[in-house]
């Protein structure tokens, strides 16, 4: 759906050139939800921004369903526009419209006759679930509800497409979470590709089908979210992920280990499997576990355990042989 | 003998006073009219916006620069053949007006400019973002959100056009500014000179009042 090809962004300064974006490469498929994280400088946004052209390339490719965007005049640009929707951190509705004009606006630009307007967008209210607030002025409205609005006057026109610049950032983690199911149920419902800028991997967990780390104008590294979290190749992927899952031991507890440190990583349907009791009936090893959790990455369980294997030498190597062989991510700390 | 001398006066004052009301009236209809386009160009051709244009925000920029630079009564001494060229004459308060109107122009362009700046940049961006025309995107967004803005910038003009309107009177264009001079200024006539503060006074609290109460009753925020 979206192809990104050696996308690069320069600024030119007084004191020289300022790489925004580096030579960016991406496939994004039909229907995907792909999330792009970094800390904030990392050309994250840049690169989001150069999806519509609302940042215009330095160079490289953009194409958008089939359509190579940076070829387009500036009518026909408006109009590919028209079908890539786009909800910012800021909400950045018009203060002096309602919240029906706040959306009949993005159909007013699309041409769209005045008479047909309003059943389309109180459709849209409906869907985001705001039908009552219609005739409200966006000051009137909690910034979850503002970003409803905007996920609406967004989905105006039918986009295949919805471009979203940390659209969470701004609210609460409940209201964060309600937004997200609202973008899973239009990724889901609709069929639209959702292309996400976060710094929270919450985010990223919550909704990501793949997604891409980014640093410094590049992507440091990319591929499907389960991966990504249960096996990251590179520190700063790591990073990330360990504001979501961190198995740090006190101290103190390291220092009185007697036995073998291991940490268990159990992916997909093995988090589900009883692993560890098979383990303590078939050998004369006591378990004790010291830090675990079971996380859900799109729905599917990713398990990490640190446990303390206590017992007899040759019974505790045994014991990790077998559970090595079963669990393939074991890991003597 | 104050009172009496005040009544004698009213029918020149209340000449005066419409005088003042056309010349101001016309100046303001002007700098809407002819400021406000302006200063939206200089708005939308700046650096990042929509319809960004070096080469056209430096031009415009320069000339209103230019006569905004001209104390007033320069400019009205300056632009005498060019009324002359216009009206055929240089009397009266519609000679006035044109110097008056090329003042206001550049001093409400710049108000609009200053005005429409305060709109969030995002806002014009997601207009973008939703593929708007230019010219939706003027009338649709940066109108109505900086109405209050443009009010008040209304008013601040008229403001200034009643003051320069007084320089005006000292080269026959008339109002009460006019009357001022020629009665409180070459006769020492002190009554004339405070009843003419006075309505001037009244005049300005007035336009101050509407323009407040029209720009608070247009702002949403």
């Amino acid at each position: 759906m979206i192809t990104l090809e050696k996308v690069a962004k320069i600024y030119e300064t007084k004191s020289g050139q300022v790489v925004g974006v580096d030579n960016v490469s991406l496939t994004i498929n039909k229907g995907e939800v792909y999330g792009i994280v970094g800390y904030s400088g990392a050309g994250k946004s840049t690169l989001l921004r150069c999806i519509n052209i609302l940042e215009r390339p330095t160079s490289g490719k953009v194409i958008v369903d089939g359509v190579d965007l940076l070829k387009l005049k500036s009518k026909q640009l408006r109009v590919a526009r028209q079908s890539i929707g786009m909800i910012f951190q800021g909400f950045y509705l018009v203060s002096s419209k309602t919240v029906f004009e706040n959306v009949a606006f993005a159909l007013k630009a699309a041409g769209v006759e005045k008479t047909k307007r309003k059943e389309r967008v109180l459709e849209l209210l409906e869907l985001v679930g705001l039908s009552d607030k219609a005739d409200h002025y966006p000051t009137q409205l909690s910034g979850g509800q503002k970003q409803r609005v905007s996920i609406a006057r967004a989905l105006a026109n039918n986009p295949k497409v919805l471009l979203c610049d940390e659209a969470t950032s701004a609210l609460d983690p409940s209201t964060t979470k309600s937004i997200l199911a609202l973008l899973k149920k239009i990724n889901l419902e609709l069929g639209i590709t959702i292309v996400i800028i976060t710094h929270e991997m919450e985010v990223v967990k919550e909704i990501c089908d793949r997604c891409a780390v980014m640093q410094d104008g590049k992507v440091v590294e990319e591929g499907p979210t389960y991966d990504m979290f249960s096996n990251p190749k590179e520190p700063l992927t790591l990073d990330f992920i360990k504001t979501v899952l961190d198995f740090e031991l006190p101290q103190k507890l390291l220092d009185s280990i007697s036995g073998t440190l291991v940490r268990l990583q159990f992916r997909g349907e093995l988090a589900e499997e009883a692993v560890v009791s098979d383990m303590l009936q078939k050998f004369s090893v006591k378990g004790n576990i010291l830090h675990g959790k079971v996380e859900y990455i799109k729905e599917t369980p990713l398990g990490i355990f640190i446990m303390e294997l206590v017992g007899e030498k040759t019974e505790q190597e045994k014991a990790l042989a077998y559970l090595k062989d079963r669990v393939k991510q074991v890991e003597v700390i | 003998m104050y009172l009496s001398s005040i009544v004698s006066l009213l029918p020149e004052l209340n000449e005066a006073f419409f005088e003042t009301l056309l010349m101001v009236g016309i100046g303001l209809l002007v700098a809407l009219v002819v400021g406000m386009p302006l200063g939206i160009v200089l708005y939308v051709t700046d650096r990042g916006l929509f319809l960004e244009k070096q080469t056209v925000k430096v031009v415009v920029g320069m000339i209103v620069n230019l006569i905004r630079s001209i104390p007033f009564i320069i400019l009205l001494v300056f632009l005498l053949p060019f009324t002359d060229f216009i009206l055929g004459t240089t009397i009266g308060p519609l000679a006035a007006s044109v110097s008056l109107s090329v003042a206001a122009i550049p001093f409400y362009a710049r108000i609009v400019e200053a005005a429409a700046r305060e709109i969030d940049r995002g806002v014009i961006e997601a207009a973008v973002a939703v593929g708007a025309s230019p010219w939706m995107i003027i009338k649709d967004i940066i109108l109505p959100e900086a109405k209050p803005g443009f009010i008040s910038g209304l008013t601040i003009t008229a403001i200034s056009l009643i003051g320069y309107s007084a320089m005006a009177g000292t080269v026959g264009g008339g109002g009460i500014g006019d009357l001022a001079i020629r009665y409180g200024y070459y006769r020492y006539d002190d009554t004339v000179m405070f009843t003419t503060v006075i309505v001037l006074i009244v005049l300005v609290q007035l336009v101050q009042y509407i323009g407040d109460f029209i720009a608070k009753s247009v702002n949403k925020r």
